[in-house]
């Protein structure tokens, strides 16, 4: 008795677990009945403007960082000690600049556009469950919510183009909505057997269905099984594409390109586009944590004393640091290749995975030997497809030879 | 197999972000103002005067004037006013010097041509490329007491060059004290013969017909015995 006495409680009521519904509580538990949902969603948007405005603030500085160790060299170091307040310097100039607006633009578009990007951008984090019990909204269809939401970002980038009265913003924005509509295919398709082998499409349900382990080491996050990972891969490739990624930054390839449908923006409007680039990566990478990396489950039962919270917060890190690290490695596609890469990879391989995630689904109390064959099935669904797609497409491209130099 | 390639570029660019914190060999960068670079010894970008001693810059500048380098300077950057006296040099001969010297650095453009033709080792290219200033005209044109630097810094920054340099002013030098010597010793020979010392000591050529039944071929021999001034090496 004294025993399970002292055992320690669920770790849903560790203190430091409970700690931002106490602050919530303490915050407004002296309002009247009525006032309460209100103030309480009013911080949770704080709570989000807040976290998120920081991260974007400190993933550029971040990726600079990394992008300048990667190239041998230090980035930036300057400003505060380890160039920490470089975010805040940028802003600074990034405020102070002059806005400048094309006489022939449409006025209330061009100001629109920065602004409806970025509110679109943030209304995805809504429906994010950061935490056990920390969901700003909890709504039954959020996974749709999100995705609609993510969908409504397009339009603003066609605004851009479209209210600067500028021929090569107008193309570069049509060129951008070309290649995010490919992306959105394979980003749906590579979500749906999520839902159906969850069950749910609301983001709280999905978290909640990959809880516990098999044979008590092993997550049952969605990634760690055969349908799961390519669903997972999938879905990162597209979040990259949809978030305008190196090495999908065909939008605004500076390099190559003036700035896109950014041609015509400067100062402050153009620091926007650029917080709705890191806000969208955020919300997409959040997204792919919650569908696939077990939300804000921990990894291991021992590790659950961290709070479920901090758990949300290192996988969310880990993934925006791939994004930093594929940014610094890889050359940009060229636009067909990138279209190819879409509609002839992605989206056959997440059509087969549907069906893979179906038969998951289905033969999900199968145990003993059919478990052990429902898993080859699964795995075998996912690497025949990837080889046989891979060999059909790279033939004829063998590996490059050198006629003059040497590699 | 597809994707190869790419874990392949992953791990190219996973080395480095991990080597630049403990591999010099992945970190090249030098945070220049804190360190500074080491330059190569043939780097030069603008010419500086070149003085004996440290302490006397301008009683001891090597430069005396003559105005070939403002002559030959492509851009014309170089501006030269002679004294209208003679001051001693470092060796305590009294040679005119420059009453003004002026390079104007935004108008050089470092082509060492100054430094070729100065028969005197006076001119050298510097090292000092933080020229920066507040005024464009004035403050990039540098006077005589900017110019000039000591020996010991030549030394510094170009030393196989200053090692030579010293090495053949000071050949130079003993032999113009030898030929003083001899020339001393000459005169001092020569009041006894019938032909003038001057005569004997302007005449160095034993190739010269001796005025007959004259002793003149026996003083002016040692004379052209004394060595000719060590070749200039070839510049680099």
């Amino acid at each position: 008795m004294i025993l399970a006495a002292a055992a320690p409680a669920s770790p849903a009521d560790a203190w430091l677990e409970r700690a931002p519904l106490l602050l919530r509580d303490a915050l407004t538990g002296w309002l009247p009945d009525a006032l309460r949902p209100w103030v309480a969603a009013l911080l949770s948007i704080a709570t989000i403007l807040g976290v998120f405005g920081l991260l974007f603030a400190y993933m550029t500085l971040a990726e600079r960082k990394i992008l300048g160790r990667i190239q041998n060299r230090p980035g930036p170091n300057r400003t505060g000690p380890f160039g920490l307040l470089q975010p805040f310097a940028d802003a600074i100039k990034a405020l102070t600049k002059e806005d400048i607006v094309p006489r022939a633009a449409d006025q209330v578009l061009h100001f629109l556009a920065p602004v409806v990007l970025v509110a679109l951008s943030l209304i995805g984090l809504a429906v994010i469950p950061f935490g056990r019990n920390l969901v700003a909204v909890e709504l039954e269809a959020s996974v749709l919510y999100f995705f609609a939401a993510g969908a409504a970002t397009e339009l603003s980038i066609f605004m851009a183009g479209w209210a600067s009265r500028n021929k090569y913003s107008l193309l570069a924005a049509m060129r951008a909505l070309a290649q995010l509509i490919s992306y959105e295919v394979p980003l749906l398709l590579s979500m749906v057997p999520v839902v159906v082998v969850a069950g749910s499409l609301s983001t709280t349900g999905i978290v909640a269905a990959q809880g516990g382990w098999a044979a008590g080491v092993w997550p049952h996050w969605h990634a760690l099984t055969p349908w799961g990972f390519s669903a997972f891969g999938v879905f990162m490739v597209a979040a990259l594409a949809e978030s305008n990624r190196s090495p999908f930054d065909l939008p605004e390839a500076e390099s190559e390109l003036i700035a896109g449908h950014l041609t015509e923006y400067s100062g402050f409007k153009y620091a926007l586009f650029f917080m709705a680039e890191y806000l969208g990566m955020a919300a997409l990478s959040a997204m792919g944590v919650t569908l696939f990396l077990g939300g804000w489950q921990a990894p291991l039962a021992v590790l659950e004393f961290i709070p479920s919270y901090v758990w949300f917060g290192m996988k969310l890190l880990l993934l925006l640091l791939g994004f930093i690290w594929i940014r610094a490695t890889f050359p940009r596609l060229r636009i067909d290749q990138l279209t190819r890469l879409s509609w002839k990879f992605l989206v056959p391989l997440a059509l087969v995975n549907l069906v893979n995630g179906g038969l998951w689904a289905v033969t999900s109390d199968w145990t003993g030997a059919a478990g052990v064959a429902r898993w080859v099935v699964s795995a075998l669904l996912v690497v025949v497809p990837f080889v046989v797609l891979g060999r059909s497409l790279t033939a004829g491209y063998g590996p490059r030879t050198y006629r003059y130099a040497s590699p | 197999m597809l994707g190869k390639g790419l874990l392949q570029g992953l791990a190219v660019t996973a080395k480095n972000l991990v080597g630049s914190y403990h591999d010099p060999a992945r970190y090249v960068t030098q945070e220049y103002p804190e360190v500074q670079p080491k330059l190569p010894e043939a780097y030069r970008n603008f010419p500086f005067l070149v003085s004996e001693t440290a302490d006397d810059p301008m009683g001891t500048l090597r430069c005396v004037a003559c105005q070939i380098c403002e002559k030959e300077c492509p851009p014309q950057c170089i501006y030269i006013e002679k004294s209208k006296d003679k001051k001693p040099d470092a060796t305590g001969k009294a040679q005119i010097y420059p009453a003004v010297f002026a390079i104007d650095t935004a108008v050089c453009m470092s082509c060492q041509i100054c430094v070729e033709v100065c028969p005197f080792d006076a001119i050298k290219m510097d090292q000092e490329f933080a020229i920066a200033a507040t005024d464009r005209f004035g403050g990039l044109l540098l006077n005589r007491e900017q110019l000039a630097k000591p020996n010991a810094y030549y030394h510094q920054i170009h030393p196989t060059e200053a090692a030579e340099v010293d090495e053949r002013l000071a050949a130079e030098r003993r032999a113009a004290e030898e030929k003083a010597r001899l020339a001393a010793a000459a005169k001092a020979a020569a009041p006894k013969p019938a032909v003038p010392a001057a005569a004997a000591a302007a005449a160095p050529g034993a190739a010269r017909p001796a005025p007959a039944g004259s002793t003149a071929p026996a003083a002016s021999a040692p004379v052209d015995s004394v060595p000719p001034p060590a070749p200039r090496p070839p510049s680099p």
